[in-house]
């Protein structure tokens, strides 16, 4: 069953990491402008995996993109922690960015020239520490994600699966309070994409942190705490459970 | 993470290597392009240079370098001479001849002949024989680019016999003199032997060479001997950069090496602008990355900042290293004689370097900067 998505979310709480109201964002196609999001209300829960699922093109790669601040939206605000982050000059985002969120791309975007451990090691480097200090800082996370042997190989040198545990250390490595992870199993095959859901729903899940995951991939639904379907810019299911007919 | 952006540069060896070849393949160009024009169009003051102890030299009004003279009466040397603040003044002949060398071969000289009395307007130093070998008959002496071209590398001339304009010339020193820019052999002989060597015509003193009393300077009797004779007096310095200016108006050499050395600055910037764009488009999904991860446009400009300074220095040093390897190969060859790196030619190369990596940096660093990070999300 379909359920409306419009949840009547109370003010920003605690235990709410994103609110996001009214959110709607066009597209300039030609001389025409398209609607990718028709005025979307939802909120983000700390210490849930909320998978944002739907068709190609339905929207959710626009969706999280303004809820983690690096896509304004046309109208509508989004508050993360309470932080309206379009009201914040470019270089407060970007910081805010740095300090409170951490992104785990489909095609990983690691850095080919540097080992695993500066590539987990980036948030902490923008952030000003120094390199051999935040790669062994980079190397315990690595260490969790049991790739801390594979520390001081490049990208190229590792399989999918090992660039994608890098790309989830680099993603925790700086403690943001919100992890934005895009299709993060669709490069993977079924075994290898099962192993890094489980591990990234044991450490990307944590009480006051959210963790938002871009999907299309069924297999990996049943791990989902709440999932949000969204069908042509609208939020059409907002649940725990896929609903029927998906 | 400027250590990342050198890391990222370096990581990817074949763009690496491709930007330092192209700056330091311009810089190799502009440098040694600007080199050897300095350096030739110096040697048109070469004659001055091996007359090192004329201050002033006077001519005829219509003379504008020591290779392009009107010959003088000979009542100009007296002339000079009665001038106040002329110490002393000696004549000077320069005048073109054919030789016919022992194997039968022709070849133009320059005759230049120097005061029988005082050998005033002979290079400084010989590289073999001595100066006062030219009291003996027949002698002349010639200049050490000279015997390179005309005898080889290496060859012992030393009383060697030449057919001179017709007459017995006999070489007996070798001079360390700067190389005419024509890269004519020059054969030193007196004055007075000079005149018999050269064809003779009612005039031919080419110039007065001054010495200046002490107290004066070389302007003020330059001005003097203008205005007392109504004959052309120039200082050396004056002189050397006539010989110089000549050069530069009369010749294409300026437009050839400029457009040699604008070639090698569009070099520049096609193979650096094009491999940085390349290496730009290939880290476009990282730069992307970083801004979405918090890494402001300021620190994505400074990170290419460094990568095009760190391949501007590198390239740069390279560049200049191989002028000046450049040079030191080819000491050996009279036509490199002398030649040497003015301070300014380096300075130049590298504002030509900085502003190849301006552009090409801008044109980079647009696409950068204009990447959304979201972009890392399609």
């Amino acid at each position: 069953m379909t359920v409306p998505a419009s949840p009547t979310p109370s003010e920003t709480s605690a235990e709410t990491a994103i609110c996001a109201r009214g959110i709607v964002r066009d597209f300039q196609a030609g001389q025409s402008t398209i609607r990718v999001l028709h005025g979307i209300d939802t909120d983000i829960r700390s210490g849930e995996m909320t998978f944002v699922v739907g068709e190609s093109g339905s929207g959710k790669t626009t969706l999280i993109s303004i809820m983690c601040g690096i896509l304004w939206p046309t109208e509508g605000e989004v508050k993360v922690f309470g932080t309206d982050i379009y009201k914040l000059s470019d270089t407060e985002l970007v910081n805010f960015r740095l300090e409170n969120i951490g992104f785990i791309f489909q095609q990983y975007n690691l850095i080919p020239s540097i080992d695993a451990a500066a590539n987990a090691a980036v948030p902490l480097i923008a952030k000003g520490m120094e390199i051999e200090e935040a790669r062994e800082k980079a190397k315990e996370l690595l260490d969790k994600l049991n790739i801390g042997d594979q520390a001081e190989k490049l990208p190229n040198q590792l399989s999918g699966g090992q660039q994608q545990r890098v790309a989830i250390a680099r993603a925790l490595v700086h403690e943001p309070r919100l992890v934005v992870c895009d299709e993060p199993t669709a490069a993977l095959d079924a075994s290898s994409g099962r192993r890094v859901m489980d591990l990234l729903r044991e450490v990307a899940v944590a009480k006051d942190r959210a963790c938002i995951i871009v999907t299309h991939d069924n297999r990996i639904f049943d791990l989902a705490d709440r999932i949000l379907v969204l069908e042509d810019g609208v939020v059409t299911h907002d649940g725990t459970e896929m609903p029927d007919g998906h | 993470m400027l250590w990342i952006a050198i890391r990222m540069l370096t990581g990817d060896a074949q763009k690496f290597y491709g930007l330092l070849f192209g700056i330091a393949f311009s810089t190799l160009l502009i440098t040694q392009q600007l080199t050897i024009f300095v350096n030739l169009i110096e040697r048109g003051a070469s004659g001055v240079y091996n007359a090192p102890e004329a201050e002033i030299w006077v001519m005829d009004p219509v003379s504008r370098t020591t290779d392009v003279s009107y010959a003088m009466p000979s009542t100009a040397l007296d002339e000079v001479r009665s001038v106040p603040g002329v110490e002393w003044a000696v004549p000077h002949l320069r005048s073109a001849a054919s030789v016919r060398t022992k194997e039968g071969d022709l070849e133009q000289v320059a005759i230049i002949g120097v005061d029988d009395a005082t050998l005033i307007g002979l290079p400084q130093n010989l590289v073999e024989g001595s100066k006062q070998a030219l009291q003996q008959p027949d002698t002349v002496i010639i200049d050490d680019g000279g015997l390179f071209n005309m005898f080889g590398p290496g060859a012992d001339v030393m009383g060697e016999r030449l057919e001179l304009n017709d007459q017995r010339a006999v070489i007996r020193g070798v001079a360390d003199s700067i190389p005419a820019f024509t890269s004519t052999a020059v054969l030193y002989t007196k004055y007075s032997r000079a005149l018999n060597f050269v064809p003779g015509t009612r005039n031919r003193l080419s110039f007065v060479l001054v010495g200046v009393s002490d107290g004066l300077t070389a302007g003020e009797v330059a001005a003097r001997i203008e205005e007392q004779t109504g004959l052309k007096a120039e200082t050396r310095d004056e002189f050397a950069e006539a010989g110089v200016n000549f050069i530069i108006e009369n010749t294409g050499i300026p437009t050839n090496f400029g457009i040699t050395v604008i070639l090698g600055f569009v070099v520049g910037v096609a193979i650096v602008g094009l491999t940085f764009s390349l290496f730009i488009r290939d880290n476009i999904r990282q730069f992307g990355a970083l801004k979405a991860i918090g890494v402001t446009n300021m620190k994505i400009v400074r990170m290419v900042a460094v990568q095009a300074g760190m391949v501007g220095a590198i390239g740069y040093a390279l560049g200049v290293m191989g002028t000046a390897i450049f040079l030191w190969s080819f000491s050996g060859n009279p036509f490199f004689k002398g030649f040497y790196i003015p301070w300014q030619i380096p300075l130049i190369s590298m504002g030509a370097v900085i502003l190849i990596l301006a552009i090409t940096g801008w044109l980079a660093l647009r696409s950068v900067l204009s990447t959304e990070p979201a972009s890392v999300f399609r």
